[in-house]
């Protein structure tokens, strides 16, 4: 293996590495640019380059951009890319509080470890992980997506009642554009550029942006900026520590990425949703989550980044993209001429190799990078009120603009702001309604598709409900329905006792106060 | 005057930027063939060829977009058969009609092939029609999209057969080939270069060419089993309808020598795809063509 290491630093691959790593930090950072279209930008970059090289760098780009994406979703709570949807549930209010060093700290080292365990798993177990993920038909897609939908449970903190309907809401606007299996045309009302559907990106910006920046300028008028970031010592320390004692988050959130990444078209977005879910439903605190909880920075920074590998793992095996990113690097290889398939391994052995070491050195000087740069981003805060809101909704627009060249796009996504700045007075979350757009297409093409399968095999009911992975996804969404309410329960049971007795301030916590940080009591 | 002052531009042509439209995702497989192309023809004509991606409606989109592009020729877009043929077709208003795309030139096309998994017991096509007459609707076939090349392919095949499967379409060729790889359908019509890349795990039964595949030399072909189809997906470049002739001409040189370029063709060969390299006017005459054959069959899908 040293061979690899040989290549990743020789001179210019490293130097190579650590700019196009950059480069992808700052595509992350930015709304509406993406790692799949920097990608295939830098494509014919690399024609020229060594396969290794050209690898690298793709390589190099693609964790930069997982990196990068935290950072506004922290700062600006705009998620810099679909993977860092549920970053700002945690990291906004963080940022809100002052305390943007924490949260930026605790995105750089999630993703260091979600980036590492993601590569030891691409070395160690692609063929066996990559069979597995074979084994995801449409009826699992379905019941994949129904279980994401059950999210909505955990995000819809103040009423079931409201974060449905936003689901619902969600679910309805997936459906405008040429439905995926039919090709019929749906609510478009003769406007050809909606035949392409509600992009998501789009909608994530409007619903998280926008209602953001008209907030600041209510919020402006009456009062001061309540918070100053101030920068503290010892924070990345004291976040990493504190992170350190939690290996079962990290690496229960790292598994659901790489797992999650091998299935085709299921990316960073729907990893981090679930591993946030799931760091909600495990935690003995979860009333804390959503209000600036590190560890729900750390389940989703972590699955998103390990989304990378694993959705290298059947691009690799088999040739099949877990991801449109993965499809960008797996024709790179075809024009470099590569073939994934067992040649890979063999033939064309010292070149993967050496590709999957290089994710080993570009998470770690990624992580250096973003966790020196969190003093200085977090700066960003401090940033008066009047020059922020004009500089976010200019972000915003060209953001918006910038994903498919569509002026219909920029309308989109300032109509989806209105509605979710009145929505939010209203009391509805902007959550449950992103949940549902994403959630939408995987349970219309599983069903759609399980039912023409099931006519063809002689029963609907039976291919839905006797297959093993789907029957552990049922599992899944039956705990996901009934956990809050049983937490709920526990809680209110919990709050009894602490009226009782004086031993219940001795409860671990994992808040994080306004004077500071109290990271668990237990230490 | 308006006729002069085109020529005189025609004359310079070009002198800026030339934007050539993916009407896809990137990655795909008119992306590869346009960043395989970008490089050369930014040398051979002198410009910058910038590279967009106006993904939407299986195409429509980005056709729609260059439909009502000024007709100049510095707005170009990748046009895939036969996809530019059946949307107008089926839905009525797709945003573009097949005839406001001015063809340039053709220049690959990738033949669309049956398979099994290796695992099957239908070892040939006579096996697959035959399970096929014995079980009605049992056996499924993954296919891309819905008014495809995939499901014409899929239309072709049962009306030809005289037999009744369940096509079940998928949103894209990663999706469809999990779902087949992993024995969730019973069989797939998929793209040459997708089953040059999973032939160690499949069974190819049959190919749409007219001759036999370089890189599946033992598949046969369609024709050669006595049905009358040759399903394929072909991509060329198109721009839209008004481009002065003089300028249509040199784009038209420009990805002609680029197509007839041997090593490029090694290089798709290798990959799974067949080299073209038709001019202007062959593209023309080709969508033509196709446009009856596909319209006789639309229609006698709307008859059933």
């Amino acid at each position: 293996m040293l061979f690899a290491f040989g290549e990743i630093f020789a001179p210019s691959n490293f130097l190579l590495l650590v700019l196009s790593g950059i480069a992808g930090i700052i595509v992350g950072c930015l709304p509406g640019l993406t790692a799949t279209m920097a990608l295939a930008l830098l494509v014919p970059f690399t024609f020229t380059m060594p396969a290794i090289t050209g690898l690298i760098m793709l390589g190099g780009l693609y964790v930069g951009a997982m990196f990068g994406d935290a950072i506004p979703a922290t700062l600006i709570n705009t998620p810099g890319t679909p993977s860092a949807i549920a970053t700002t549930f945690d990291g906004y209010p963080l940022a809100k509080k002052g305390l943007a060093q924490h949260a930026l700290t605790a995105n750089a080292f999630s993703s260091l470890v979600g980036g590492l365990i993601g590569t030891i798993l691409l070395l160690t177990l692609s063929p066996p992980l990559a069979e597995l993920g074979l084994k995801f038909g449409p009826p699992e897609y379905f019941w994949m997506a129904i279980f994401g939908l059950t999210i909505i449970g955990t995000l819809a903190s103040q009423s079931i009642l409201k974060g449905l309907t936003g689901g619902a809401l969600g679910l309805l606007l997936s459906t405008i554009g040429i439905s995926p299996i039919a090709g019929d045309v749906r609510f478009t009302f003769g406007v050809t550029n909606l035949q392409a559907g509600v992009d998501l990106m789009v909608a994530l910006i409007g619903f998280f942006c926008i209602p953001q920046v008209l907030e600041m300028v209510e919020f402006g008028v009456k009062h001061h900026r309540p918070v100053k970031y101030k920068p503290q010592k010892g924070v990345a320390l004291q976040t990493i520590a504190f992170l350190l004692r939690k290996p079962i988050l990290l690496i229960r959130s790292s598994l659901i990425g790489v797992l999650i990444g091998i299935i085709p078209g299921a990316g960073g977005n729907i990893a981090a949703l679930v591993s946030y879910n799931e760091a909600v439903r495990w935690s003995k605190t979860p009333e804390e989550f959503g209000k600036g909880n590190i560890e729900g920075i750390a389940a989703t920074e972590t699955a998103n980044c390990s989304v990378v590998q694993g959705s290298l793992i059947p691009m690799l095996t088999l040739g099949i993209p877990g991801s449109p990113a993965a499809a960008v690097i797996l024709g790179a290889l075809m024009l470099h001429g590569m073939r994934p398939g067992a040649e890979m391994y063999t033939t064309f052995g010292h070149i993967t190799y050496t590709f999957i070491f290089s994710f080993f050195v570009g998470v770690i000087v990624m992580f250096i990078f973003t966790a020196w740069g969190s003093r200085i981003f977090a700066r960003m805060v401090n940033v008066p009120l009047q020059h922020l809101a004009p500089m976010i909704a200019f972000l915003a627009i060209v953001g918006s603009f910038a994903i498919r060249n569509s002026l219909l796009d920029v309308g989109l996504m300032l109509l989806f702001g209105l509605c979710a700045y009145v929505l939010h007075k209203l009391g509805f979350e902007s959550g449950p309604v992103v949940l549902g757009l994403i959630m939408g297409p995987f349970a219309e093409q599983g069903l759609v598709q399980s039912i023409l399968m099931g006519r063809a095999s002689g029963s609907v009911l039976r291919l839905m409900f006797s297959r093993p992975i789907s029957l552990v996804l049922i599992g899944l969404c039956l705990a996901s329905v009934i956990w809050p309410m049983v937490s709920h329960w526990q809680g209110k049971l919990r709050t009894g006792q602490r009226e009782q007795g004086p031993a219940a301030a001795e409860q671990p916590s994992a808040a994080i106060t306004e004077e500071g940080v109290v990271m668990g009591r237990d230490q | 005057m308006v006729s002069g002052l085109m020529v005189a531009q025609a004359a310079d042509f070009p002198n800026k930027p030339i934007t050539y439209i993916i009407p896809f995702d990137p990655g795909g497989q008119t992306d590869i063939e346009a960043r395989r192309q970008q490089p050369i023809l930014e040398e051979l004509l002198g410009v910058p060829v910038i590279i967009t991606y106006r993904p939407g409606g299986g195409g429509s989109v980005g056709w729609s977009e260059l439909a009502n592009s000024p007709p100049t020729g510095y707005v170009i877009a990748g046009n895939n058969i036969p996809h530019i043929i059946l949307q107008p077709l089926q839905r009525g208003n797709a945003g573009y009609n097949t005839e406001d795309l001015e063809p340039v030139s053709l220049f690959q096309t990738t033949p669309i092939g049956l398979a099994v998994l290796k695992s099957s017991p239908i070892e040939s096509f006579e096996d697959f029609v035959q399970y096929a007459k014995e079980h009605p609707g049992a056996i499924t076939i993954a296919g891309s999209g819905t008014y495809s090349g995939h499901h014409i392919a899929y239309l072709q095949l049962e009306k030809l057969a005289g037999i009744k499967t369940t096509y079940i379409p998928f949103t894209g060729a990663a999706p469809q080939i999990t779902a087949f790889l992993g024995g969730h359908t019973t069989a797939i019509l998929a793209n040459s270069n997708d089953l040059v890349q999973h032939q160690d795990r499949i069974r190819v039964l049959a190919i749409g060419d007219d001759q036999r595949f370089p890189s599946l030399p033992d598949v046969p072909t369609f024709v050669e089993l006595g049905y009358d189809m040759i399903p394929r997906i072909d991509r060329g470049i198109c721009v839209p309808k008004g481009t002065p002739p003089e300028v249509i001409a040199i784009l038209e040189a420009a990805f002609l020598s680029i197509a007839r370029d041997p090593e490029i063709q090694s290089q798709m060969i290798e990959q799974g795809f067949v080299p073209m390299a038709l001019g202007a006017q062959e593209y023309k005459e080709y969508i033509a063509l196709k446009t009856v054959e596909y319209s006789e069959l639309m229609q006698a899908l709307e008859d059933r």
